[in-house]
């Protein structure tokens, strides 16, 4: 509760908010607002935005664009959560053994993050996606296994710095078992960057998403902003809205997933938090 | 004339504080050549006072009344360039913490230079450096110059900052707690610095300390403040000797006496621990290429400890003493030796086989800010031991709300979270969590080190109470030979890792047979002086006196 009321005090992070469930909202409502499928003809083909009854025009053949970027939406969102929610697991795993055991483990498992960390991130996953041909699956598996690296560097950097506090200590002399102590006594205590950290890797799964689409590399079944902005872009100078639209809708929800995350970041600093309290 | 004259000086707090004021009506005076202690407890505005006169106030606190005169200028009428001119050069001041204080990137020597140039007088520094540098009675100073902050030790740190203070022969040096992050023979070095560089000058200085050993040793007059307010300054004999406030006697009174108590000794029972030969060597650096260097902190250590005595290991930082009661409760696993509890030998065992051990050696930890999980209730952390040992959950919360009156904190507290409390009720807290265990041995690594005297002296009330009740048996690791004198049945004296010295307390206080023991009780702030408490009624520490010093009942929201 006290958290929420630190957050609302943020001003650009209730934006941000408010602009991420409008935007779920829409992906929710997609079926509702745009009934039929977004890949149907709607109208006639490079119908300018508000003709037609097209809010944002139609593209080249005759598809409703504003269709595309709510049924889009649900791709994007789908596609940042989950793959971020799958990199948050291996990576908060990983970070943690290697904090929390060191030695020869933390080498081995930092070795291994390095590897993973000199290969640039989007032609990784790039060269995964077109190994395992473009589907939603391998999609979300390739932005994944690119983005779990930082969340482990940052939750082994929390563990070794909360494994040698006295109240870890303490609980080692209580007796609890090394598992107790990872979940109860350091984990909850190394919560707040990895929040932080998840809010701002799903506006970049998004963005690496869009990137893949664009690059043709999308799922072929599903309609995607990557797709829209790609399937517009050799047509922009008679066309514009064709990826003009999808584009602002990655730029807003970027922008508010991150407007969240540094609001979430404030919330949750204990020394800011000492200056608004009360 | 007074170089220095603070003259009902007011400063406000934020809104919403525990008081309106930081400081109100605050009026002292220091006179060239002489030293003024002020002395309070942490919150007492004591350092805000030193840094009005610096012109260091934090923003946002206003200053709303009185006038600060140095040699007759009033400095809260200065403009912050002409603050800074003075600052360096005829204000100067040193902190509490020299580990922080220097520029770890920047050679000392550099450091020292760059506060002559400041102030325009940079020309003849490699001169005047190294010659600073030998007034504080640093070895080698050409050599010093040239070397990094890291490669110096507290103490040296502090005589680096002290001959930058003294760069531009100020007029007023204020030192805000410049010992109390000192081990006591190196606390008692910088005092006796402080005390000849200010004679030899003829510097006016103002000390802020919470110590009144430390007042003993240095003060010409001496200054109180409680909550804001001074209540009682006079010359150092006279407030030392004859305390007239209430709280000045409740503060003396709280100091440790550092004169061992007479007590029976105990009978001695039956061994609980013994420790045999046992070494902790630790290494550093090297990797693949090259060798690291090794460090013993801990050879050749043995003690024994019998049923219900308290055994106190004494010693400076790095002595090893920590790294011993750590190896005890195996944080820490010494290569070699024995640790035999109840003639069991724990140093080899897995840790599964030294799960039932836990429930008998528990450990009450040094910092009560860290030594508390911040995200578990108050409750839940007492319980949890007894609950990962099988007691039941609800017969596990129960016994938490009974220690917790044990320890005098309210049952209600159970729902709280560690940053609710002070760090006195925290350190009561850690305690309860020991003793939820209902262990036989308790190790107390330095419990009270990181508290205000007079909290310092209600918890080793405490802690004293509660041994005796429960017939605790204790290891008790200080720094402090005034606490050790206090509470332990025998000493053990530690240097560079070996034990020097054993034996009974009044026996190793009165007649210390090693040098380094005898150093060590020398370096006791304050061991002139007998606290005029002997002839007054000891303040009941538990309840709240006229004083107005909050006993732990009151302490209680």
């Amino acid at each position: 509760m006290a958290l929420l009321r630190r957050f609302l005090r943020h001003p650009g992070a209730v934006v941000g908010a408010a602009v991420l469930l409008l935007v779920l909202a829409v992906a929710i409502l997609a079926p509702v607002l745009f009934p039929g499928s977004p890949w149907d003809m709607a109208g006639p083909p490079f119908a300018p935005p508000g003709e037609d009854g097209m809010l944002l025009g139609s593209d080249s053949l005759g598809r409703n664009v504003a269709a595309g970027i709510a049924y889009g939406a649900r791709v994007s969102l789908l596609v940042g959560a989950v793959s971020t929610a799958v990199a948050i697991l291996i990576g908060v795993a990983l970070g943690a053994l290697a904090g929390y055991l060191g030695g020869v483990v933390d080498d081995a498992v930092m070795r291994f993050t390095e590897f993973f960390q000199t290969i640039p991130s989007f032609v990784l996953a790039i060269l995964l996606v077109a190994i395992f041909t473009p589907s939603i699956t391998s999609i979300v598996a390739a932005i994944a296994i690119v983005s779990w690296p930082p969340v482990a560097r940052v939750v082994r950097a929390e563990f070794l710095s909360l494994r040698g506090r006295e109240f870890v200590q303490a609980a080692e002399v209580l007796g609890k078992r090394p598992m107790a102590i990872v979940l109860t006594d350091i984990l909850p205590n190394a919560l707040s960057p990895i929040i932080v950290l998840a809010s701002l890797n799903t506006a970049s799964a998004i963005l690496l998403e869009s990137s893949l689409s664009f690059l043709g590399l999308g799922d072929p079944n599903l309609m995607s902003w990557g797709f829209l902005i790609g399937s517009g872009r050799s047509v922009i100078r008679i066309a514009w809205w064709m990826s003009v639209f999808p584009g602002i809708a990655i730029f807003i929800t970027v922008l508010a997933l991150n407007l969240v995350g540094e609001g979430l970041s404030d919330a949750m600093n204990p020394r800011l938090r000492k200056r608004g309290a009360k | 004339m007074s170089l220095l004259s603070v003259e009902n000086l007011t400063i406000g707090l934020p809104p919403g504080g525990d008081r309106p004021h930081a400081i109100e009506e605050v009026s002292l005076t220091v006179s060239p050549g002489e030293i003024l202690c002020v002395v309070g407890e942490s919150g007492s505005g004591k350092s805000m006072t030193a840094n009005a006169a610096m012109g260091l106030l934090p923003p946002g606190l206003p200053v709303k009344g009185g006038r600060i005169l140095f040699e007759g200028q009033d400095l809260l009428a200065k403009s912050p360039e002409e603050m800074r001119r003075l600052r360096g050069s005829r204000l100067a001041m040193i902190f509490q913490e020299p580990m922080t204080a220097l520029n770890p990137l920047m050679r000392v020597g550099d450091q020292i230079a760059e506060a002559l140039r400041v102030h325009g007088a940079g020309g003849d520094a490699a001169r005047r450096v190294p010659e600073l540098l030998a007034a504080v009675n640093l070895p080698d100073p050409t050599h010093l110059a040239r070397s990094y902050p890291f490669r110096l030790s507290g103490g040296q740190r502090q005589r680096v900052m002290i001959a930058m203070a003294l760069a531009l022969e100020p007029a007023l040096l204020i030192a805000d707690e410049p010992t109390t992050a000192l081990d006591v023979t190196t606390q008692m070095q910088i005092l006796r610095l402080i005390r000849e560089v200010q004679e030899r000058r003829g510097t006016g200085v103002m000390f802020i300390t919470h110590d009144f050993g430390v007042v003993a040793e240095i003060a010409d007059r001496v200054a109180v403040m409680q909550r804001g307010r001074i209540v009682e300054s006079g010359p150092a004999s006279e407030v030392l000797n004859a305390p007239k406030h209430e709280y000045t006697r409740a503060l003396i009174a709280a100091v440790p006496r550092g004169t061992p108590a007479s007590r029976e000794p105990v009978a001695p029972g039956a061994p609980i621990l013994a420790l045999k030969g046992v070494r902790k060597t630790y290494h550093r650096g090297g990797g693949w290429f090259g060798k690291g260097q090794s460090f013993q902190a801990v050879h050749d250590a043995d003690l024994v400890l019998h049923r219900g005595e308290t055994l106190g290991v004494v010693g400076e930082s790095g002595s090893g003493k920590s790294t011993l009661a750590r190896a005890v409760v195996r944080l820490v696993r010494p290569e070699e030796g024995e640790i035999l509890f109840h003639g069991t030998d724990l140093r080899p065992l897995s840790r599964e086989a030294w799960k039932p051990f836990r429930r008998q050696i528990q450990m009450v930890f040094q910092d009560p800010y860290a030594s508390l999980n911040p995200r578990r209730s108050v409750g839940d952390a007492i319980a949890e031991g007894p609950i990962t040992h099988g007691t039941p959950r609800e017969a596990a919360l129960e016994r938490a709300r009974e220690l917790l009156r044990l320890v005098q904190l309210d049952p209600g507290a159970m729902d709280r979270y560690p940053h609710e409390f002070s760090g006195g009720q925290r350190q009561r807290i850690g305690l309860a969590r020991a003793l939820a265990m209902e262990p036989e041995l308790l190790i107390a690594d330095e419990p009270v080190s990181a508290l205000d005297v007079s909290v310092q002296a209600q918890v080793l009330a405490l802690l004293a109470d509660i041994r005796k009740r429960l017939g605790l048996t204790m290891l008790f690791i200080t720094h402090d030979l005034r606490v050790a004198a206090e509470i332990c049945d025998r000493v053990a004296v530690m240097q560079k890792g070996a034990i020097v010295e054993q034996g009974p307390t009044a026996q190793v206080f009165n007649a210390p047979s090693h040098p380094y023991t005898r150093a060590l009780l020398d370096s006791i702030p304050g061991r002139g002086w007998t606290p005029p408490g002997e002839a007054l009624p000891p303040p009941d520490p538990l309840h709240r006196g006229a004083s107005g010093l909050p006993g732990p009942r009151d302490l209680i929201v």
